[in-house]
């Protein structure tokens, strides 16, 4: 099981806003293979979501539009359908949940509600065995007493539980594929472990590809074979989860390395930071977008946009100077 | 019960006994006959210039606890003492300078930024609503506020839907600190954010704590975020306290054998790196309807008779670090 399911080719979407039209995420590829799951890293703000949302064609209307590239889904391509067909995609095919849960949750409706109406939409099946499985689905994500938080609001609910809710109506019809963005954030550790785990049985049963969009690293290490790390719109560095753990080579993926506060760090010592900002996207610069946070910078990377090149067969950086960089402690992204 | 440390300096917040039961709705009539007991009967107390970190399972409570201190919440029993000065049952309008000094950032920025106003009018409202200075010195204000939290000054022309999930939980963070407040109950308010974005709020929160004598109720589900930032570590499960301790000993010695579970569960950001998981089996009890005696018994390696009579008290044992309380029967 290695054909790719879903394969992004060039990928441009851009937003129109008052001050003019921004691209979020420019010229962005990959691909995931049925049955794997592939993590998305990346700066705050740098297009993950609006990925995500561009796979799922759910850029918010009229602002944001796929100027460019293709989506193919099972070879067909997402981008020239109709929102019709796409509608029966949606959901049935692929499942998405949302970074925040509130976002895709109605607060006037009860949690059961909501649930049993994904199912309705897309299985032939009745009301009362529609709101037998979203019991069955809320047990499934650990959350207790599952008949009476049907009844419930989504405003009565935590919001750790709130994300158990839009993830049960995500996996509700068994999808194909699932993006999930930030799926485990507002949970703790142990209950996260088990939605991972619900998430790889279902993958082991039916050959469910992920997408996974997360800030934690160590997700990624757990659960990903494959890992996109993401910056200002582009992809930065991608590779196998070993491969750019082992030898991250952009400058910004080892600087993402070096600031995650470690079990050992002494408590509040400065944490590693990578300095500057993040360019708006309305003033990118000309070259690297990273350019101006980059301790390796040249006049070179200030003019020329790095192209995507490959390390070895699995592993693809834009860096114009990842040949000369320094070795790097590979446990910890720090330069050695 | 306290889990006050020996501490002459006066706490900034002491939380006695606290409960917050919901009244759960059912059937026709929608009477209610049960209650949620999401907080139910939490002590503690923060020192000026300290952190508590709060760590517990999704539901058990936490954010309630924060609603409650920051008085969002009216809480059913217990009492809530800010400066020495009992603000449990304080009214809306003796409560107005108490609002200033206690912030709260919220976890789910989606819910508390209103979307039909703009990042400017976010960030004033508050400065509006306390009249502090004219509207020239608020302006540049909310311009200073959103430097310090990372965000470009042309962002106050802008509404929060056009802001990616980890920018709108900066806002809610310049919101926050845009009073000087004393204390602040942060409700996750880094896990949104990348970990470079991450260091950077942290490294802020730890710098305007040490500028401000800023104190810190830290909610967070990433262990190695909360023993970075707390002095002291506060573990909760299902509207109780069940641990608390230095960070150090939390994570190294952990006693309470739900806290043993969660340490082992933290994924390591290294791909060789095997996990050894403690997983917990059992049902997972809800606070409408707890179990009796001591409500991790349904899930305990170590559960015994005695645990599912016997409620366990949080305190001291002899055989842990002196700072350390938890609540079981086994230590
Ligand atoms: N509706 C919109 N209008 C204008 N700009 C938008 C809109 N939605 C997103 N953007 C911009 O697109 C960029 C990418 O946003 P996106 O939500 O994909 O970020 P992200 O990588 O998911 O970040 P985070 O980790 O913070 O969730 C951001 O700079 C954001 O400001
Ligand atoms: N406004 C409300 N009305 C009714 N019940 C509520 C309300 N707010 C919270 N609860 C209930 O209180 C319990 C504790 O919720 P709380 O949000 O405090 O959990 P939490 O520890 O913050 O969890 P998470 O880590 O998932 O955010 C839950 O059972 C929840 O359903
Ligand atoms: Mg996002
Ligand atoms: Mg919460």
């Amino acid at each position: 099981m290695t054909d790719p399911i879903l394969q992004i080719k060039n990928l441009i979407t851009e937003f129109d806003t008052d001050e003019g039209r921004v691209r979020a995420v420019d010229d962005v590829t990959f691909s995931v293979n049925a049955g794997e799951t592939l993590g998305i890293v990346g700066e705050s703000g740098c297009g993950k979501s609006v990925t995500a949302q561009s796979i799922m064609r759910l850029l918010p209307q009229p602002m944001g539009q796929i100027v460019g590239g293709q989506i193919l889904f099972q070879g067909q391509d997402l981008v020239s359908l109709t929102l019709d067909q796409m509608h029966k995609i949606r959901g049935a095919k692929i499942g998405m949940v949302f970074q925040e849960p509130m976002t895709a949750l109605n607060p006037v409706h009860t949690i059961g509600r909501q649930l049993a109406e994904v199912m309705l939409l897309h299985k032939k099946i009745t009301k009362q065995e529609a709101l037998r499985l979203s019991v069955e689905m809320l047990d499934k994500v650990g959350i207790p007493s599952p008949d009476i938080r049907m009844a419930e609001y989504p405003h009565q609910l935590s919001g750790g539980m709130r994300q158990r809710v839009v993830i049960a109506m995500a996996l509700a019809c068994q999808p194909q594929l699932l993006i999930a963005d930030e799926p485990t954030t507002a949970l703790d550790v142990t209950i996260q472990a088990q939605i991972l785990e619900l998430i790889a049985e279902l993958q082991r049963d039916m050959g469910m590809a992920v997408i996974l969009i997360t800030h934690d690293l160590g997700v990624i290490a757990e659960t990903s074979r494959d890992v996109v790390v993401m910056y200002a719109g582009k992809v930065a560095e991608k590779g196998t989860v070993t491969d750019v753990f082992d030898k991250p080579s952009h400058p910004y993926t080892r600087g993402l390395l070096a600031s995650i506060p470690r079990l050992d760090t002494p408590p509040k010592a400065k944490l590693a930071i990578i300095p500057g900002m993040v360019p708006g996207l309305l003033d990118l610069p000309k070259g690297c977008r990273f350019e101006n946070r980059c301790a390796f910078r040249t006049d070179e990377c200030v003019q020329v946009q790095p192209p995507m090149e490959s390390i070895s067969a699995s592993h693809e950086l834009a860096c114009l100077r990842w040949r000369e960089l320094p070795a790097v402690d590979s446990r910890s992204g720090v330069t050695a | 019960m306290s889990v006050d440390r020996e501490n002459a300096v006066q706490p900034i917040l002491q939380v006695r006994d606290l409960k917050m039961h919901f009244p759960v709705r059912e059937g026709l009539l929608l009477r209610a006959s049960k209650f949620n007991k999401a907080v139910d009967g939490v002590s503690f107390s923060i020192a000026p210039g300290e952190t508590l970190g709060l760590v517990g399972e999704s539901g058990c409570g936490k954010s309630t606890l924060g609603r409650c201190i920051t008085r969002l919440y009216q809480p059913t029993e217990g009492q809530i003492l800010f400066q020495g000065q009992d603000i449990t049952r304080l009214p809306a309008r003796t409560l107005k300078p108490i609002r200033r000094d206690i912030q709260m950032i919220f976890q789910d920025p989606m819910e508390s930024l209103n979307s039909r106003h703009t990042v400017g009018e976010i960030l004033e409202e508050p400065l509006v609503v306390q009249s502090m200075g004219d509207g020239a010195s608020r302006r540049k204000r909310v311009v200073d506020l959103l430097d310090l939290v990372g965000l470009p000054a042309r962002s106050v022309t802008r509404y929060p839907f056009e802001f990616s999930g980890g920018q709108r939980q900066r806002i809610g963070i310049a919101r926050a600190i845009a009073l000087n407040p004393k204390l602040i109950v942060c409700d996750e308010p880094v896990s949104a954010l990348d970990v470079s974005i991450q260091s950077q709020i942290l490294n802020l929160l730890i710098d305007l704590q040490q500028e401000l004598k800023l104190s810190y109720l830290f909610i967070a589900h990433d262990l190695a975020v909360v023993k970075h930032i707390s002095d002291r570590i506060a573990i909760m499960y299902l509207g109780k306290i069940v641990e608390t301790g230095p960070g150090e000993s939390v994570y190294l010695n952990p006693q309470h054998p739900y806290t043993k579970s969660l340490i082992s569960a933290i994924p390591v950001p290294d791909p060789h790196h095997k996990t050894q998981r403690i997983v917990l089996h059992g049902d997972v009890p809800s606070p409408i309807n707890p179990p009796s005696g001591c409500s991790f018994h349904t899930r305990c390696p170590q559960a015994t008779e005695r645990c599912s009579q016997q409620m366990p008290v949080l305190e001291h044992h002899a055989s842990c670090h002196e700072h350390v309380t938890a609540a079981c029967h086994h230590i």
